[in-house]
C-alpha cells in the first residue's frame, strides 16, 4: 500500500520501510522548537527529572516572540529563565529581541527547516513548515522537554486528507482566504488528526508566503500537519538558505487518502471567519457595508506577517487614509522582513495612512500585548485564531481576514471586499 | 485506579484560550494557572470545582494553542479526569505526558448532565454516571500510551 508525504517522512526518521496510519512510532527529531512561554515549562521538567545534556545543541531553537520585547516582569522573568539556559546548554539558535522574530516567520527565514524535515515545537503552529515539505507538528513542553534530552518523539502515523488544488486565485485572493475558505469547508475539528496535503497544479500560482499562511493555519482544522509538495517555488526559496540538505519526497501513486476535495482556486473569494472559531466564514459578498464596525485592525503575526503580506496591505493603503475611530497596528514578522519593508517604503505608506509599526512580536495575536481590545471592542486581524478572548476582553470580538482584506476595512471602518476602496 | 467526583459540563470545541487565557500565561507556575482555570469560559469555575470533581466536554476538547499550562492548570485545580467525545490532538498529548486522566467516549460525553456524580474505573474504561445509574464504555489506550501512563508521564518513560 502507497504511503503519502507525511508518512514517508515518518518511516525515514523512524528508520522503517513502511509505515502505515494508526502506527504507532519513534521518530528522529531534526529540530525541537519553544518559545518564551512553552519553553519554561519544558526547562522546568528537564530539570526537575535531572536531565543534564541536550542531544544536540545546533537543532533546538527557543525563539524569544510572544511575550517580547517583555511586557511585564512576570514575562521578562519567563524569558530571564530561558536565556540562563540557552547560555548553559550553548543552544545556537536562542533568539533573543534584537535578533528574533516571530518564531514561524523566522525558522524557515533562517533555513533552520527545509524539506524533508521532522520537527516538533511547543507551538500549535508548528505545522507551518510544511509549506517547505517537512513533516512538522505542534506539541506541548513535555514533548519539547524529552525531544530536547532524547531529539526523539513519539507520533502515531496519520492518515491524510488531500485538497487538490486547481485554477488561478483571483484579484485579491491570497493564501488565507484559500485556508479559511477550507475550514469554513471542512470545520474546526474537520481534519482531526489527519494530514492535510496540498496538491495539484493550483500550487503553482501560490508563492511561498501563502503556502506558509495555509500550512500555519491546518492546525485550525485540528490537523496534526499540513503539507505542500516540494516544487521549484519551495527549491529556489530553500536555495542558499536551508542548513540541512533537502530531501524531497513525493507521496506514491497509490497512496490512501480518507477524502480527496477538488477546489477551484479561482472561485474562491476573499474570506472572513466571524467570532469565534475560524470556520464562521463568510465571503465579503456575503457581508453587508456598515454590518461589521471595527475599532481595530491588526496585520501580522506567523500566519501573514511576511513580506507579499506587507506588500499586499501596502497597496490598498497607499494614498489612503485609515477611518477616523480605527487603530491599525501592522507587526512585520522578523527583523529582515521589518527591514525589507523600510527599504520598499511600505512603511511611509503606513505611517502616512495612520497606521503603526511594531518591532516583530506575537503580541496581540494571543491578547499578550500591542493592541489588547477592550470590552465591546471589535477587531479585524490577519491573525489565526478567534476564539472568546483571545486578543482580550472576553466580550470582544476577533474576525479573521487577509491583509487585503484587513488593510481594506482599516480604510472603509467596517469588513470590505478590497474592491470596493480600491 | 479510580476516580469520582461531580460533574462541570461543557459543550463543543472548549479551546485552550478559555481554559487558561494568554493573559495568564506569563507565569509557568500550577497554582496560579489553576487561580484562572475555564475563567473565560465559566468565571464561577475556581470556585465551585473540588478536589476529585470530573469535568466533561463534547467534540474537539482543548483545541487551539499547544500550551501545556491547559491540562496544568486543569490538573491543578483539581479535577482528577476530563471525559470528552473528542480531544484535540496537541491537548491529547500534553494530557497523557502529564499525567492528566482523559477518556473518549461519545455517548457519555453527551448523556452525563452538568452536577451528576459520575466515577471511572481506568483500569476497564467503564465510566459510571450514579446519578442516572448509566455505565458507559471508554475507548481504551493503545498499549504504547497505557505504558507512558503506568511509568508516569513522558519523562518517566525515556529516562
Amino acid at each position: 500500500m502507497g504511503m503519502t508525504m507525511s508518512q514517508k517522512i515518518l518511516a525515514a526518521h523512524a528508520g522503517l520501510d513502511e509505515v502505515k496510519a494508526g502506527q504507532l512510532i519513534n521518530a528522529q527529531l531534526d529540530m525541537v522548537l519553544g518559545n518564551d512561554v512553552t519553553s519554561p515549562v519544558a526547562i522546568n521538567v528537564f530539570e526537575e527529572n535531572g536531565a543534564t545534556a541536550v542531544f544536540d545543541n545546533t537543532k533546538i531553537a527557543m525563539i524569544m516572540d510572544h511575550f517580547t520585547p517583555n511586557k511585564d516582569i512576570k514575562a521578562a522573568t519567563l524569558v530571564k529563565q530561558t536565556r540562563a539556559f540557552a547560555n548553559r546548554y550553548d543552544i545556537k539558535n536562542f533568539m533573543d529581541v534584537g535578533m528574533m522574530g516571530i518564531e514561524h516567520a523566522l525558522l524557515p527565514e533562517k533555513g533552520l527547516v527545509g524539506p524533508g524535515c521532522l520537527c516538533i515545537g511547543a507551538d500549535s503552529h508548528t505545522c507551518t513548515y510544511g509549506a517547505l515539505g517537512a513533516f512538522s507538528t505542534g506539541v506541548g513542553s513535555t514533548d519539547m522537554a524529552a525531544g530536547m534530552i532524547s531529539g526523539k518523539a513519539w507520533f502515531k502515523v496519520p492518515s491524510a486528507i488531500r485538497f487538490n488544488l486547481v485554477g488561478k486565485p483571483k484579484g485579491y485572493v491570497s493564501g488565507k482566504d484559500v485556508i479559511l475558505h477550507i475550514i469554513g469547508m471542512i470545520g474546526v475539528d474537520g481534519a482531526l488528526y489527519k494530514s492535510m496535503e496540498f496538491t495539484g497544479e493550483g500550487i503553482q500560482y501560490l508563492n511561498m508566503d501563502d503556502r506558509l499562511c495555509i500550512a500555519n493555519m491546518a492546525i485550525e482544522a485540528g490537523a496534526k500537519n499540513g503539507i505542500f509538495p516540494v516544487d521549484d517555488i519551495t527549491r529556489e526559496y530553500c536555495s542558499g538558505r536551508y542548513q540541512g540538505t533537502p530531501v524531497e519526497y513525493t507521496a506514491d501513486e497509490d497512496a490512501v487518502y480518507d477524502e480527496t476535495y477538488t477546489i477551484d482556486l479561482g472561485e474562491i473569494r476573499p474570506t472572513v471567519a466571524f467570532p469565534h472559531l475560524p470556520e464562521n466564514t463568510k465571503t465579503v459578498d456575503e457581508i453587508g457595508e456598515n454590518e461589521v464596525k471595527i475599532d481595530q485592525c491588526v496585520i501580522g503575526s506567523c500566519t501573514n506577517g511576511r513580506i507579499s503580506d506587507l506588500r499586499a496591505a501596502a497597496e490598498i493603503f497607499k494614498g489612503k487614509k485609515i477611518a477616523k475611530g480605527v487603530r491599525c497596528i501592522i507587526i512585520p514578522g522578523t527583523q529582515s522582513i521589518w527591514l525589507q519593508a523600510m527599504h520598499e517604503g511600505l512603511f511611509d505608506i503606513f505611517v502616512e495612512a495612520g497606521a503603526v509599526v511594531s518591532t516583530p512580536t506575537c503580541g496581540p495575536c494571543l491578547g499578550g500585548h500591542m493592541g489588547i481590545l477592550a470590552a465591546g471592542e471589535k477587531a479585524v486581524s490577519t491573525t489565526n485564531r478567534n476564539f472568546v478572548g483571545r486578543m482580550g476582553h472576553v466580550d470582544s470580538e476577533v474576525y479573521l481576514a487577509s491583509p487585503a482584506v484587513a488593510a481594506a476595512s482599516a480604510v472603509a471602518g467596517y469588513i470590505v471586499d478590497p474592491e470596493k476602496v480600491m | 485506579m479510580n476516580a469520582k467526583g461531580r460533574v462541570h459540563k461543557f459543550g463543543d470545541n472548549v479551546d485552550t484560550d478559555v481554559i487558561i487565557p494568554a493573559r495568564y500565561l506569563n507565569t509557568a507556575s500550577h497554582k496560579e494557572l489553576a487561580a484562572h482555570c475555564m475563567e473565560d469560559i465559566d468565571a464561577q469555575f475556581v470556585s465551585k470545582v473540588q478536589e476529585g470533581d470530573i469535568m466533561v466536554a463534547e467534540k474537539n476538547f482543548g483545541c487551539g494553542s499547544s500550551r501545556e499550562h491547559a491540562p496544568i492548570a486543569i490538573k491543578a485545580s483539581g479535577i482528577s479526569c476530563v471525559i470528552a467525545s473528542t480531544f484535540a490532538r496537541i491537548f491529547y498529548r500534553n494530557a497523557i505526558n502529564i499525567g492528566l486522566p482523559i477518556l473518549e467516549c461519545d455517548e457519555a460525553a453527551k448523556e452525563i448532565k452538568d452536577g451528576d456524580t459520575v466515577s471511572v474505573n481506568f483500569d476497564t474504561g467503564v465510566i459510571t454516571d450514579e446519578t442516572t445509574g448509566k455505565t458507559y464504555q471508554a475507548e481504551p489506550f493503545p498499549e504504547f500510551i497505557q505504558n507512558i501512563i503506568q511509568k508516569g508521564g513522558l519523562i518517566n518513560s525515556i529516562l
